[in-house]
Order: C-alpha cells, then structure tokens, then sequence
C-alpha cells in the first residue's frame, strides 16, 4: 500500500480472480497483512506486540460470547450463573479463567507495545494518527475490562462499580445526577449490571473497529522501526508475510505457553479471592484494588487528599486520574524533538528508563497497596513526576538535547554499508 | 540481505527437500492440530452442562393413578405421559396385526412383562414435536382412541402407535424401571 515496491497481488486460481472482480477482500489483506505490505528489515521484538495485543483480543471475544451463553446478568443470579459455569458447563471453568487471564495478557500485550511506542517515538509525525487512534482503543479497552469485572456480582465487582461511579460524582453541581444516571440507582443493582452486560458485549467490537482504523492509518506511513529513520528504499523492507508473520507466530507460541501456565497451574493468582464473595451492598471489603492493569492509574486517583483552593481533593484525584492518560492525546506535539528513535536520544533515553519507568512502576506498587503512608508519599512524588515528564521534561528536552548521528538509512544501520551498495 | 538464506541452509543433499521445508510442515502442523484441540471444548461447551444432566432421571408415584386414567408429569423439561390402560384398550391394541402400522411394535414391546396396563411415553408429537391431545380429562384422543396431535393431525393409538397423519415413529418410549409396585423410575 504505502512503497511503490510492494508486491502486487495476483490472484492464483480461477476463484480467486472471479473473487477480485467482485469483492477484493482476499487483495486487502494481502496488502494489510500479507506480502504485499514492506515492513522495515530491523523492526526488533518490541514490534510484536501490536498483532499479539489482537490475538488477545480475539481470545477474549471467542471466550467471552461463549461464557454469555451461560452467563445471566440479572442480580439476583449473576453470580451463581459464574459458579454454574465453573461447575456444570463443559470446560466453562477453562473459558472463565481463560477469559479472566485473557484481559491481563491483552492488557500487558498493549502496554509493552504503547512503551514501544513511547520509546521508539512512534507517535510522531506522520503517525499522530495512528498514537490518537491507539489511544482510544485503550480507553474503551479500559471501560470493557472494568465493566466486566463487575459482571460476576462478587464483593470487588459491586465496590469497584460503586467506586468508579463514584468517581463521576466528584463532578461540581451534576456529579450526583450523573452517577445516579450511569447506575440507573443510587447503588449498583440490576439496572447497572443488566447496562454493564450490554455494553461489556458492544464495546469490544467497537474496539475492533478502531484497530481497523489503527491499522489503515499505520499503513500509510508504514511502519516505524527501531532507528527512526524513514523507509528509503527497496532494500529497507521486507515483505510482511512470511518474514513478521513468522516472528510473530513464534512470540505468539511463547504467549500461549505463559498464557497456558497461568490458566491451568495459576488461573487465580491475578485475581482477588474478596470476588468469590457475592455481592453484598453493607459491608465493603477492607481493600478495594482494581485488578493490577489499573493500578498506576488507581494511585494518582489516591494520591489526592487535600483540598487546593476551592478545588476539593476528591475532584483533584479524578481530574488527574483522567488527565494522566488524556495527557497522551497531546504527546505528538508535546515531544518536538525531531528525532523519533530514543535510542539516539541521549537525555531522553535517562530520563525514560530512569525517570518514567521507575516512576509508573512505584505508582503501580501503590496502586496496589493499602491507602497509608509511606504508599501515599510515594504516590504524590511519583505523580508529580508522572506529570513533569509529559508537561515539562518532554517539551524542555527538545530544545535542549543534543541527538546522537543518525544513519543514514536502516540498512546501513544494520549491514554498516551504505543503501546503494548493500544487497 | 540479512534474511537471505545460504546455500547451505536453504537445500539438503538428497531429493531437493529443504530443511526450512521440513520446519514449515512441522510447524504449521503443530498450530493446526493445537487449533482442533481448541476447537473441541469451543464446541462441546453447548452440550448439557452437569446440572441439566443431573435432571435426567425422576421418579413418579403412580399409585392415584386409576384404570383409564393418565397424567402429565415432566421429565428433561419435556411432557411425559403416564397412562394406565383399560383392559378394552390393551385387547384394542393387542387386536392391531403389525402389518397395518407404520412403525411395527407391540404393546409388549413398549411396555414392562407383567405391567403391560402402564403405558410410559413421551408426550412429544414425532413429526414436529407438539404436545398431542388424549392425557388430561376430556381431550381428543384421536380416531384409533390413544392420543391426537392437533399441530399437523397426528392419531396415535391405545399404545400410542403412529396410525394416521404425519408423524413417522411412534410416540417415544423412555427408558424406565417399576422400582415397586407404586413408584417408577423414569430415565
């Protein structure tokens, strides 16, 4: 699609010749994600979670309309119909931990590939697109994932509803109106589980409508790669197929085989045995914690705890919980530094392994712990840096940093002989 | 280019089979019979779960059960009738040479040796699986005295065979035990 050096589909049989004339789908993924898009030649394992991301979310979509077909979201039942999976249905017990462990690996398949984006500076210039796109899908990645936590109507599913509802009460003068309109209720009943199930259903094919768009736009540009540096040439790329749908098959053998060890030796390490208590609205559990892929998030919300001017600590923390990741949808034009790659970034480089790394792990060890000191302390400093790194270091850097030589092309980078000369 | 493959990798001695040939068949076998090994518990999940299972066998007290008389119970969410037959309909039905019937069986056949009044069926239509008329006080029993389907005019008989209409089995005869005189196992 995007090089003029790609390789044209030509359809082999007969069928696939009548097809083309009709409806080319088979050319449209050949060229998506076939032979006929060229990727760069030096794309190293960090670009491949981006299509295991995907298979895990097809993972949770076969899983999940299985276990709708045994699951009743009504009150009442909901949480004897998860029990009744566990112990009647054929494999349920499988599909339910496969589609509970299944969001922790989508979730960490799309972190390890948003930090590669990070890092790699991928969202710049000419893939802001493809970054903003990305971004929403893991909004609505985030809202499916907690609105199906709270479907099995255990203790953490009923508080985690109530928390986060209560989230949107801390909005001035319609906060409680609004959260009474989300949860059809003054607490979290059947209206909102019977909402939490349809949209638990919907949203993911949402999702997978924007990966369409994530994709179309990802294929204009093309692909970014480890040193940065464009395309140039022939000699840049690949063919997609077979050189990165094998490397991807092969990492996607390794996720399967963790997934594997988690599902049958571990299926609930990730999860809080607080759940398979049914829900009871009068009493709350001594720990509310979302599950650990909203943990850095979860501590910047509670790391607020006085009010500053007329704004109250509780509007502070939701604010900043929000901003923490809409902050993203301004990154392309707050980093301005024209090189993409942080591997020729020398200050960036510290600053990203010294500075963001570090200081998202410490919010996610917070996220994670009990509300008390010293985990409070530690939130609001990491916080702050949290913010600094995206507000401040990131637009400071680019006017002060000095970049390293870049290549002068990505095969010279990997051969060390100039694109005209290689072969 | 770094990918290229040398001579030496790429061709074995003998027949032109590559070596990478051989690592291609062996994977994209190994995926394909991991994807059927998926496929099975993807499928069978639809099957009944245990708890529809453990509903499969019930037992009925049949003691208020009069002469001519039958009820409706359930069985596997579906109607079962249990009917205690006259002696007039056991001779009826004994009377019928297998010849005339759709789908030959005697009374015998579907009924215990020496309780051969207590007429044990599904009281699902085999055409299209109505509940037929002829089990409760006062219904149509149909023109051979058993049981009538008013879906699509099934008539059954006094040992609800298939005589007349669509259907083309007899009504179903579930597997069932006396476990006394009064009270029988169904399933």
């Amino acid at each position: 699609m995007s090089f003029p050096w790609a390789k044209h589909y030509t359809p082999s049989t007969e069928f696939g010749q009548w097809m083309d004339e009709k409806l080319p789908l088979p050319r449209f993924v050949y060229n998506s994600l076939g032979a006929g898009y060229p990727a760069p030649r030096n794309l190293n394992y960090m670009w491949n979670f981006g299509s295991l991301a995907g298979i895990f979310l097809v993972v949770q979509i076969v899983t999940g309309i299985i276990l709708a077909m045994h699951y009743a979201a009504n009150a009442d039942i909901a949480f004897d119909s998860v029990e009744h999976i566990m112990r009647d249905v054929n494999s349920g017990w499988m599909f339910r931990y496969a589609h509970a462990n299944g969001a922790s690996f989508f979730f960490m398949a799309i972190y390890l590939h948003i930090g590669r984006g990070l890092y790699y500076g991928s969202y710049k210039a000419p893939r802001e697109m493809i970054w903003l796109l990305g971004v929403v899908i893991y909004l609505l990645a985030m809202a499916t994932a907690f609105m199906g936590y709270v479907l099995p109507w255990g203790q953490m599913s009923f508080w985690g509803a109530k928390v986060i509802t209560g989230l949107f009460e801390a909005i001035p003068l319609v906060g409680t109106p609004i959260q009474e309109l989300l949860l059809g209720g003054f607490a979290p009943d059947n209206a909102a589980l019977n909402r939490f199930f349809s949209l638990h259903y919907l949203l993911p094919f949402m999702i997978v409508g924007v990966i369409i768009l994530h994709i179309w736009a990802l294929h204009i540009p093309g692909s970014n790669n480890p040193t940065g540096v464009d395309v140039k040439g022939p000699q840049d790329t690949v063919p997609f197929h077979p050189y990165y749908t094998a490397k991807d098959g092969w990492t996607l053998g390794l996720a399967l085989i963790f997934f594997s060890i988690m599902l049958f030796f571990m299926p609930n390490f990730l999860g809080h045995a607080e759940n398979y208590i049914p829900a009871n609205p009068l009493s709350t559990p001594a720990n509310i914690v979302p599950e650990w892929y909203f943990w850095p998030w979860y501590a910047i919300l509670r790391a607020f705890t006085v009010d500053f001017l007329f704004i109250p600590a509780k509007l502070l923390g939701v604010l900043a919980m929000f901003s923490a990741i809409l902050v993203w949808f301004f990154l392309p034009w707050l980093d301005k530094s024209p090189v993409r790659s942080g591997g020729y970034r020398p200050l960036f480089k510290k600053f990203f392994w010294f500075g963001l790394i570090p200081c998202i792990a410490v919010l996610g060890y917070c996220g994670g712990a009990h509300a008390e000191e010293p985990f409070v302390m530690m939130s609001q400093i990491a916080t702050a840096y949290y913010f600094a790194h995206f507000l401040i270091i990131l637009p400071l850097l680019s006017s002060f940093e000095k970049p390293e030589p870049l290549p002068n092309s990505i095969t010279e980078a990997v051969t060390g002989k100039p694109l005209e000369q290689a072969s | 280019m770094a990918t290229v493959e040398t001579a030496e990798s790429a061709v074995s001695e003998e027949g032109g089979v590559r070596r990478r040939d051989f690592i291609n068949i062996a994977a994209v076998s190994f995926a394909g019979a991991g994807a059927v090994a998926t496929v099975f518990p993807l499928v069978n999940q639809m099957n009944p779960s245990a708890d529809v299972l453990a509903l499969a066998s019930i037992e009925v007290d049949i003691s208020a059960i009069e002469e001519g008389q039958s009820i409706k119970t359930s069985w596997r969410k579906q109607p079962i009738f249990i009917r205690n037959l006259t002696a007039p309909e056991i001779a009826e039905a004994n009377a019928v040479s297998l010849d005339e019937l759709r789908d030959p069986e005697t009374l015998a056949d579907r009924t215990t040796a020496g309780k051969e009044n207590w007429l044990i069926t599904l009281g699902v239509c085999t055409h299209l699986g109505c509940v037929p008329l002829g089990a409760a006080q006062g219904e149509v029993k149909g023109e051979y005295g058993g049981y009538f389907c008013p879906c699509h005019g099934s008539h059954y008989d006094t040992a609800a065979r298939i005589r007349k209409g669509p259907a083309p089995t007899n009504l179903v005869v579930p597997e069932h035990e006396f476990l006394s005189d009064t009270v029988v196992k169904i399933g």
